[in-house]
This record gives structure tokens, C-alpha cells and sequence, in this order.
């Protein structure tokens, strides 16, 4: 199985953390394998098009910005 | 039905006496946070509906190359019902200048977004009625405008910092809701932040009635009434530094006004806590240079000025 890549835009922000770890409980959930990064300068958050933060981006794609996704939902996006 | 409800709570349920100053506190506390809770969770259901029309990528279409006055107008009615978190302000500035929006467009959406903020606008309705909420919102609106105008004509472009004119944003693509789809997500927010806010609020009414039933009702008219042209610079200058919940502002605007302080002063300090905030200001000096910083701050504090004794003019 490859390992999805997760990147979780924001500049450290409480919802940023919360944002991180429903992630990370969807994948725990789910049985997938991930690698997670935090982008957290400006010019790179902009760089992916995002203008409300917290962004979640997976396998390089933003699936969702400018608010935290509860579990179900960010499972939901993996399961694709 | 509501006034019902909190006369039975407060003199049956919990058997306080009639005419005791207790008792109608508590009847006053009980029946004022039902109503603005009520109120408050169907204005954010239904700021949050008009919010799935309103995305990041949509307003930069809308205000991309807009010229002066139209384009200050429309990004500051844009700003109202779109959220604004410090963490955000960031991306959502380079956003902007590198969608080509002019420089003072992006300030008038800048100002109006923490400025003119729903929860306050809400309460401000249910505790001192339309005429004092609709002065709030306009006020924010003609603020926004003016300050975005001002800054466009300044010339300050080269007052960003040089990194954000070189970003190139992808392409994000956005997928169009459903009527569903945004129903649920007006439920969601109205939850998530009518819980959030609750504490602050009761919070607030509750040390709002408390300050009104046991300081002397001139506490604050010496020096905080309309015949002091000082107070409404020196509280706009306190009011900057401290950052608070539009929720728990409210109530104590109330009390500060029950207590002496003129309606235009409360509203100016409330305005200058709500719109102006230092942490937001070490947010966005990762992207502007200080001078434009300062200017900013120095158009929304006389704005603020402006419009407490303006307000005092009207009211007093």
C-alpha cells in the first residue's frame, strides 16, 4: 500500500492542531499508512492557492480550507 | 411565551420573592440569555448558508482589478459575513494582491471582516434595538470604505512586503455546494459557534448585572460622559490592546453605558477591541512594512474617534 502524503496548512493555530488530529485518527481508523507535514510559512500556504487556513492537502490536492473537518468527513476524503 | 418562561423559572422553580431586587435579577438574566441565544443561533444558521456562496476564490474574481469606490464598496459588504481568524489574515492578503485586487480594495475587505461581526451586530439588536445595531453596522461599512480608499490613494505598494508580489499561487479548485450541503454547513457553524460563544456571553451578561445592581448608576459620568470630548480617544486607546469575544463585549458595553459612559463612547471602545487587535497586528507585519502598518492603525483609530463623537452628536 503507498503511503498517502498529508500536509496540514497553517501557521500553528489551535485549529491547525485539531485539524492534525482528526487526520490522524481517520488514518488510524482507516488502517492507512501516512506521512504528515506541517507547512506553516506564508509564501508556501499561498503558494497552494489557499487563502483561509486551516488547509488539509492530500497527495498534493487541497480537499478542504478555511475550517476543520470532523473525522467522518476527512475519512470520507481518504476513502475517496 | 419566553418572559413566561423566565417569570415562572426565577419566582417558581427557584422561589424568589416578587419584588425582590434578587429575583428580578435573575428573572432579567434568565429571560435576556434565552433570547440573544435563540437569536444568535439562527443569524449564524443564516450568515452560514450566505457564507457557502461566498469563497475565497469567488471574492477574488469579484474584486480582481475592481477600481476605487465600487470595488472599496463591494469587498467591504464581502467582509461582513466572511470569518475572519487572525491565523487567516495572512494567506488571505496574498491571496488578494496576487489575484491582481488593488492594494486599497484588499484593506476595505481587511477592515470590515473583524470589524462588523455578526455576534455583536446580533446582540447589539437584542439588548439595545435595531437603531444602535443598524448604527454599528453602517458606521463599519463607511470605516471599511473610507480607510480602504485612503490607503489605495496613499500609494503604499511599495509599503508590502516584496516576497507576496513574487508568490504564484495554483490554481485551488472549489466544488459548488448543494442546497443541502449548505444547509448543513449553516447548522454546523450555528452549533459549533453559538456553544463557543455561550460562556462569554453568560459570562458577560451575568457580570453586566451584577456591575448594574451594585455601582452607583453616575459611576462613569464624570469622566466618561458626552461632556468630556477626551474620553472617546483615551477608551479607542485602551480598547486597542485588548482583544476579546465580540460576545462577552456586548453586555459590558451595556453596563458601561447603564453607568454613565455615552452611547457613542461604549460603541467606539467596543469597535476599537473588536477591530483593531495587536495580535492581528504582528500577524500582518509579516507582510506589510511597518510604516503602512502604522498607517493603518492611525486611519482606524481616528475612524474610531470620529465616530463615537459622531455618535455622541446624534444620540446625545
Amino acid at each position: 500500500m503507498p503511503i498517502t502524503n498529508i500536509k496540514i496548512l497553517g501557521s500553528g493555530c489551535p485549529n491547525c492542531k485539531k485539524l492534525e488530529a482528526n487526520a490522524k485518527k481517520a488514518c488510524d481508523e482507516l488502517g492507512i499508512k501516512a506521512e504528515f507535514e506541517k507547512v506553516q510559512e506564508y509564501a508556501d500556504i499561498a503558494g497552494y492557492g489557499v487563502m483561509a487556513t486551516p488547509a488539509l492537502v492530500v497527495g498534493g490536492k487541497v480537499v478542504v480550507s478555511g475550517r476543520v473537518p470532523d473525522v467522518n468527513e476527512i475519512k470520507g476524503i481518504l476513502k475517496g | 411565551m419566553l418572559q413566561e418562561f423566565a417569570d415562572w423559572a426565577a419566582y417558581s422553580l427557584l422561589g424568589l420573592g416578587r419584588q425582590s431586587p434578587l429575583g428580578a435579577a435573575v428573572d432579567f438574566f434568565i429571560y435576556d440569555s434565552i433570547k440573544v441565544t435563540i437569536l444568535l443561533a439562527i443569524v449564524v444558521f443564516i450568515v452560514g448558508v450566505i457564507r457557502t456562496f461566498i469563497t475565497p476564490g469567488k471574492v477574488k474574481r469579484w474584486l480582481g482589478g475592481r477600481s476605487e469606490g465600487i470595488g472599496n464598496v463591494l469587498a467591504a459588504l464581502l467582509g461582513v459575513p466572511t470569518p475572519f481568524c487572525s491565523c487567516s489574515a495572512v494567506p488571505l492578503f496574498i491571496g488578494f494582491i496576487e489575484a491582481g485586487v488593488p492594494l486599497g480594495i484588499t484593506f476595505s475587505f481587511l477592515t470590515a471582516s473583524p470589524l462588523i461581526n455578526e455576534i455583536a451586530a446580533t446582540m447589539l439588536l437584542a439588548m439595545f434595538g435595531w437603531q444602535i445595531a443598524a448604527l454599528y453596522i453602517g458606521s463599519g461599512l463607511v470605516i471599511a470604505i473610507l480607510a480602504g480608499i485612503i490607503i489605495g490613494r496613499l500609494g503604499l505598494e511599495s509599503e508590502v512586503e516584496e516576497f507576496v508580489y513574487k508568490i504564484k499561487a495554483k490554481k485551488a479548485s472549489e466544488k459548488e455546494m448543494d442546497w443541502k450541503e449548505r444547509a448543513k454547513f449553516g447548522i454546523s457553524e450555528s452549533k459549533s459557534i453559538t456553544l463557543k460563544v455561550l460562556p462569554y456571553l453568560l459570562v458577560g451578561i451575568a457580570i453586566g448585572g451584577l456591575i448594574h445592581g451594585y455601582a452607583p448608576s453616575d459611576f462613569l459620568l464624570s469622566f466618561a460622559g458626552k461632556d468630556n470630548p477626551l474620553a472617546v480617544p483615551i477608551v479607542v486607546l485602551i480598547g486597542i490592546p485588548l482583544y476579546s469575544n465580540a460576545a462577552g463585549m456586548v453586555p459590558i458595553v451595556g453596563v458601561l453605558i447603564s453607568k454613565g459612559m455615552a452611547v457613542g463612547t461604549a460603541l467606539a471602545f467596543m469597535m476599537s477591541v473588536i477591530g483593531l487587535s495587536l495580535p492581528e497586528f504582528i500577524i500582518l507585519r509579516k507582510v506589510l512594512k511597518p510604516k503602512l502598518l502604522a498607517i493603518f492603525a492611525v486611519i482606524l483609530f481616528l475612524s474610531f474617534v470620529a465616530t463615537g463623537h459622531l455618535f455622541n452628536l446624534i444620540l446625545g
